[in-house]
């Protein structure tokens, strides 16, 4: 994977004219683990949306190291999913890989076995007939985990993807970022739970009062910073939930 | 015998029930399947109101071609058609209105445009084939612009099948990987638009969005999966078609009223004897149970 760091300068976003982070500057080197930690509304989201280019900064910049907009693979926080729609699982995952499967949507045999190979590799081989409104919550994000390592992609994004999820799935696809990890991928994930964040994340960025403290997850996450980054007064205490 | 005989007699017998039945069934089978995807898209009112956005655009085709000209006509309603599709996601992006509601408006708009462009210039029949279609009036010509419509859609649905099925379930999924989701959408609202411009020589701008919704939902009642669903919807058209001519003939009745009539019966009995239909919506709830 011949790509270079996705750096941040000096970077700052403001929505609706507020400010959520500033003067954000560190870098995610190729093949790097980190986790992105801070309370509810510190701009966890907005970090990894500004990365994409899916919100415009209000000053410094990003840069990418060359990668493209198909190197990214990304499981956002808020879906929009439609899970009424008549599709199944398998050709969920087979979508994962649309730009290689052509006219009518075939897919060669060897996209086919791929594509079985995902859904055995987070335990959906039994629901690979389902249509997707047959899944639980959990099975569904299985799925798109399987559709994630469809698209092969160098960076994988994930917010709060275990959110919801009981224990040995979270074991499950934890696993799977560790592997991505070990194959050499990028990985930014958002996660809340500082045990994991510990355990399985090298890296951290703190969100705490709008900037970001980043470096290693032991050096970073100490009972100050926590203390800080979860307990800073903010003007209204409902001021800080998603609008 | 002569029951039988009433099949095929009229098609057997007359030209223009030949081609009437062409022009059905070629308008099924391409207006079928995009239907499908409109209303699983949640879009049902979308397309009735591109239906009307392409009023106005006919219309000035009518005035330029001086009369009813196919090619003015559907070179007016694609360009009109687009136009509003464009100006209405533009709208939606915007400002904090839905896209269906910022459609209605341009709709109406466009509705009472069209009346006014055709009524200004042409006589009342003119008015009325631009709004209800003449189908039994259907010439060669009109017959090779339908089945070029019907080839392309089809060809273009099945050549951006996967991208454009993952972009109705997951749109945010289609950006995130780097591919522009809004060109498949694009692509699409073109294929709706082209088909019913299809549609409205032989059903007219009102009734031709009804051979793309009535059968689709019909379809949705028997199969859950993707592409039996839009062979069915495809199916139900081109049969309705069919029948829709027959009843018209034997018993003297408009003729694109009978094929709609036809699909809506289709969907009727569907609704009461499908499985997912209302028998399904019947089971026991405990707000209901005394
Ligand atoms: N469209 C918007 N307009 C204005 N402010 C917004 C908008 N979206 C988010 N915000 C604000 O930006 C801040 C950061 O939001 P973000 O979604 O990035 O938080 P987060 O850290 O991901 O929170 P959570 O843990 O709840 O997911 C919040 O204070 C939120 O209120
Ligand atoms: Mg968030």
């Amino acid at each position: 994977m011949s790509h270079g760091a996705i750096g941040l300068d000096d970077a700052g976003v403001a929505l609706n004219g507020t400010p959520v982070w500033q003067h954000v500057t560190g870098s995610f080197a190729p093949g790097s683990m980190t986790a992105i930690a801070g309370a509810n509304g510190a701009g966890k989201s907005t970090l990894l949306r500004a990365i994409l280019g899916e919100v415009p900064l209000a000053a410094g910049k990003i840069t990418l190291g060359g990668l493209r907009a198909q190197d990214f693979g990304y499981l956002p926080q808020a879906r929009i999913i439609d899970r009424a729609f008549p599709i199944s699982v398998t050709d969920m995952v087979l979508g994962g890989a649309w730009r290689q499967t052509g006219a009518f949507g075939a897919a060669s045999p060897a996209v086919r076995q791929r594509a079985a190979d995902a859904l055995c590799r987070v335990g959906l081989e039994k629901q690979a007939g389902r249509m997707i409104d047959a899944l639980s919550a959990g099975q569904f994000q299985r799925l798109l985990f399987a559709r994630l390592l469809m698209t092969d992609a160098s960076v994988i994004m994930l917010d709060e993807p275990f959110t919801a999820l009981d224990a040995p799935t979270t074991q499950d696809l934890l696993a799977l970022v560790r592997e991505w990890h070990a194959q050499g991928r990028t990985i930014i994930a958002v996660l809340h739970d500082m045990h994991q964040i510990r355990t399985c994340f090298p890296h951290v960025v703190l969100l705490s009062g709008g900037q970001a403290i980043w470096g290693e997850t032991a050096r970073i996450l100490t009972p100050g910073t926590l203390q800080r980054a979860y307990e800073t007064p903010q003007a209204t205490p409902w001021a800080g939930g998603p609008a | 015998m002569s029951m039988l005989a009433g099949l095929w007699e009229p098609f057997a017998t007359f030209g223009f029930m030949r081609r009437a039945l062409v022009a059905s069934i070629t308008l099924g089978m391409g207006a079928g399947p995009v239907g499908v995807l409109l209303q699983l898209r949640r879009m049902s009112l979308i397309g009735d109101a591109m239906s009307h956005a392409i009023l106005p655009g006919a219309a000035i085709g009518f005035l330029a071609a001086g009369g009813l000209s196919l090619t003015a006509m559907g070179l007016g309603g694609i360009a009109a058609g687009l136009g509003v599709a464009l100006l209405a996601g533009l709208v939606s992006r915007r400002t904090h209105l839905a896209e269906d509601a910022s459609f209605a408006s341009f709709y109406l708009t466009s509705l009472a445009l069209g009346v006014l462009i055709v009524s200004a210039r042409g006589s009342n029949i003119d008015l009325l084939h631009v709004l209800f279609g003449t189908i039994l009036a259907i010439d060669g010509p009109a017959l090779y612009l339908m089945a070029g419509i019907t080839t392309l859609s089809l060809f273009l649905l099945s050549f951006i099948w996967r991208p454009l099925v993952m972009e109705c379930v997951d749109p945010g999924f289609m950006r995130m990987t780097g591919s522009r989701g809004a060109l498949y959408h694009m692509v699409f609202l073109f294929l709706v638009v082209i088909n019913l411009v299809a549609g409205f020589e032989a059903l007219g701008t009102l009734m031709s969005v009804g051979m793309m919704m009535v059968p689709a939902a019909t379809a949705r009642l028997w199969t859950r999966r993707l592409v039996p669903m839009m062979a069915l919807s495809a199916t139900v058209g081109m049969l309705a078609g069919f029948t829709g001519l027959l009843v018209s003939y034997h018993f003297r009745l408009a003729a694109g009223p009978c094929i709609i009539l036809t699909c809506s019966a289709a969907y009727l009995f569907s609704l009461l004897a499908s499985p997912a239909g209302i028998r399904a919506g019947g089971g026991s709830s405990p707000f209901r149970s005394h």
